[in-house]
């Protein structure tokens, strides 16, 4: 083995530029945002905004609706993008995300059983409830792995896919058994659009879940390096893993709960950044978050100009983008992977 | 110190380490050989509290590995086995800096970085500090997980198979600098190698294992002999002085 001198070389040179850029990249997200909030069927009227007596309905449009939307959309894109980073790290394989790990869907198989047993409990509680089956869900993932002689990395989403399929059939069986198949295409339909104050704010948690796996990155790193490296450095790798999974678990689930499931999404972006940040999560979390971000957010615009004034669903938009990046990327990585 | 005592461990019906008995005395460089499935590595994982014991009780400076805390014993013993992590994307530098971790907890002092570069100038890995590990080559690469267990600073280095895919200069510089590891810093080194020259011309004490069992706990001269190396690996092995060391030829 020869070392790969010309690609290489820049290396330090590419890492601390990047690192430098962030502020730009949090710039560009910013002015996406103002885009997000300007764009919309009822055109803001903003000098009666900035007035500021706040009875006007352009202030109030803003304050419901339009602000609510954008945050849920940065939120959402964020979270999800780090879910599929830390979720990466603890299978030690790059091409799962929770979309691929039977994960979202178990989550939505969880609200379906919320939705026929407990229809009226609060949403916090629904999420809760979603989350545990989210992380079941994810436990089986990880045990079929352990069973399963890992020929090609590949394998690793060809169950994940398999596992999700089969959770999915289960989950429509029953929502058309019950008459839920309507609210069944919300949640495995991210659509912004009904995104209201009121209605996106447990977004807030998975923020908070996903400042916490920042917060735990170095673990998330060093577990990603396997259990053996990981117990030499004095760590429990099983709480590492359980942990992380649940912080996995309950993105998703919050993310299910309020805008519906965002495929390709903590795949694509987690892959981008890491080809040039690296794997220390460290460094990687904060571009991840706003990359995550700031993809969604013009994928949220395109999706509301290109058929205007009518909206393409965000998971439509998603994953048509996002699974064509992904098909580039397991192309491209096939040679060194196989 | 570390002190095995009778230590067995099976997997199924098969007994991969059998009532295993050894003491490997603090400093200076020790090396388990033997054949494959003599249960070398088993040996090295239960010593590092990777894997559990069926019985006996294994002791580093008389703490218990298998009741004492892990974050306590990751400052005392460092593992490096084989598992190769081609393709993560960590620099040499954050590679290095995660031997901290049991120190610092990510949060890396004024010593832990004073560690830190003396691990990369040790390994001689300066040059290549920033780059990702996965565009390494297999020496380099090998070059920085050893700073790193280096940077961990612990009395005892275990390390399973350290040569595995070096070609003979790169093995021959690692030998060399794990040498010099004991010698100059002072660690006990306690290597598994299936090479037994390597093992002969660099260690100070070589452990002979066959069917989960200690056979020899000698030093190189003495196990280097036709007889003894033909009880480990049956296998005739004429031995030569050469250049002051024994040295096995087995190759026809």
């Amino acid at each position: 083995m020869s070392p790969p001198v010309s690609a290489s070389r820049t290396m330090p040179i590419r890492l601390s530029r990047s690192i430098g850029l962030l502020p730009v990249a949090v710039l560009i997200v910013a002015v996406l945002a103002v885009i997000s909030i300007a764009i919309g069927v009822y055109s803001l009227d903003w000098r009666s905004v900035l007035s500021g007596d706040g009875v006007d309905h352009s202030t109030m449009v803003l304050i419901e609706s339009r602000v609510p939307r954008t945050i849920a959309v940065i939120l959402a894109g964020a979270t999800l993008a780090i879910a599929g980073l830390i979720m990466q790290l603890l299978v030690r394989n790059r091409f799962v995300e929770p979309s691929l790990a039977g994960t979202t869907e178990s989550a939505t198989l969880g609200l379906l059983a919320v939705a026929i047993f407990a229809p009226g409990i609060p949403i916090f509680a629904k999420m809760l409830v979603a989350s545990c089956f989210a992380l079941m869900g994810t436990f089986v993932f990880l045990a079929i792995l352990r069973q399963i002689p890992l020929r090609s990395p590949l394998m690793v989403p060809l169950i994940g896919i398999m596992l999700g399929g089969i959770i999915s059939s289960v989950t429509t069986f029953f929502a058309y058994r019950y008459d839920l198949l309507q609210s069944l295409s919300a949640w495995t339909t991210g659509d912004f659009s009904s995104m209201l104050r009121g209605r996106y704010e447990l977004l807030w948690l998975a923020g908070g879940l996903a400042l916490l796996a920042y917060i735990a990155s170095d673990r998330f790193t060093v577990a990603g390096m396997g259990e053996e490296f990981t117990t030499n450095l004095g760590l429990n790798y099983r709480l590492v893993m359980i942990s992380g999974m649940a912080i996995v678990a309950m993105v998703t689930a919050v993310d299910v709960v309020t805008v519906g499931a965002i495929p390709f999404l903590g795949l694509v972006v987690p892959n981008l950044v890491r080809l040039v940040m690296g794997d220390n999560a460290r460094m990687s979390i904060p571009w991840i978050a706003v990359s995550g971000a700031g993809f969604v957010l013009l994928c949220d615009i395109v999706g509301r100009t290109i058929r205007y004034p009518f909206e393409i669903p965000i998971s439509v938009m998603v994953g048509v983008i996002g699974s064509a990046i992904f098909l580039v990327l397991l192309l491209w990585r096939a040679p060194r992977v196989g | 110190m570390i002190e095995i005592d009778h230590v067995s461990k099976r997997y199924g019906d098969v007994t991969v380490v059998d009532d295993v008995s050894l003491t490997i005395p603090k400093g200076g460089m020790t090396t388990i050989i033997g054949p494959n499935g003599a249960g070398k590595s088993t040996l090295l994982s239960m010593m590092s509290r990777l894997i559990g014991m069926e019985a006996g009780r294994i002791t580093v400076d008389g703490l218990d590995v298998t009741t004492t805390p892990s974050r306590d014993l990751a400052t005392r013993l460092s593992i490096l086995r084989q598992d190769n992590h081609l393709d993560a994307r960590l620099t040499v530098r954050d590679l290095v800096a995660f031997g901290r971790y049991p120190y610092s907890r990510g949060r890396l002092t004024v010593e832990d970085r004073d560690k830190i570069e003396a691990a990369i100038d040790f390994m001689q890995l300066d040059p290549m500090r920033d780059r990702f590990i996965d565009e390494l080559s297999g020496g380099q690469r090998q070059r920085a997980f050893v700073a790193m267990v280096l940077a961990q600073d612990t009395d005892y280095l275990l390390l399973d198979e350290p040569l595995n895919s070096l070609d003979m200069k790169h093995a021959v510089g690692m030998m060399r600098m794990l040498r010099q590891t004991a010698d100059e810093l002072g660690k006990t080194i306690v290597l598994v190698l299936h090479d037994i020259n390597f093992a002969s011309c660099y260690s100070d004490r070589i452990v002979a294992m066959a069917d989960g069992k200690v056979l020899h706990n000698t030093s190189p001269d003495l196990l280097m002999t036709p007889e003894t190396l033909a009880s480990i690996y049956e296998l005739d092995v004429s031995v030569h002085d050469i250049g002051g060391h024994r040295i096995g030829v087995f190759y026809r």
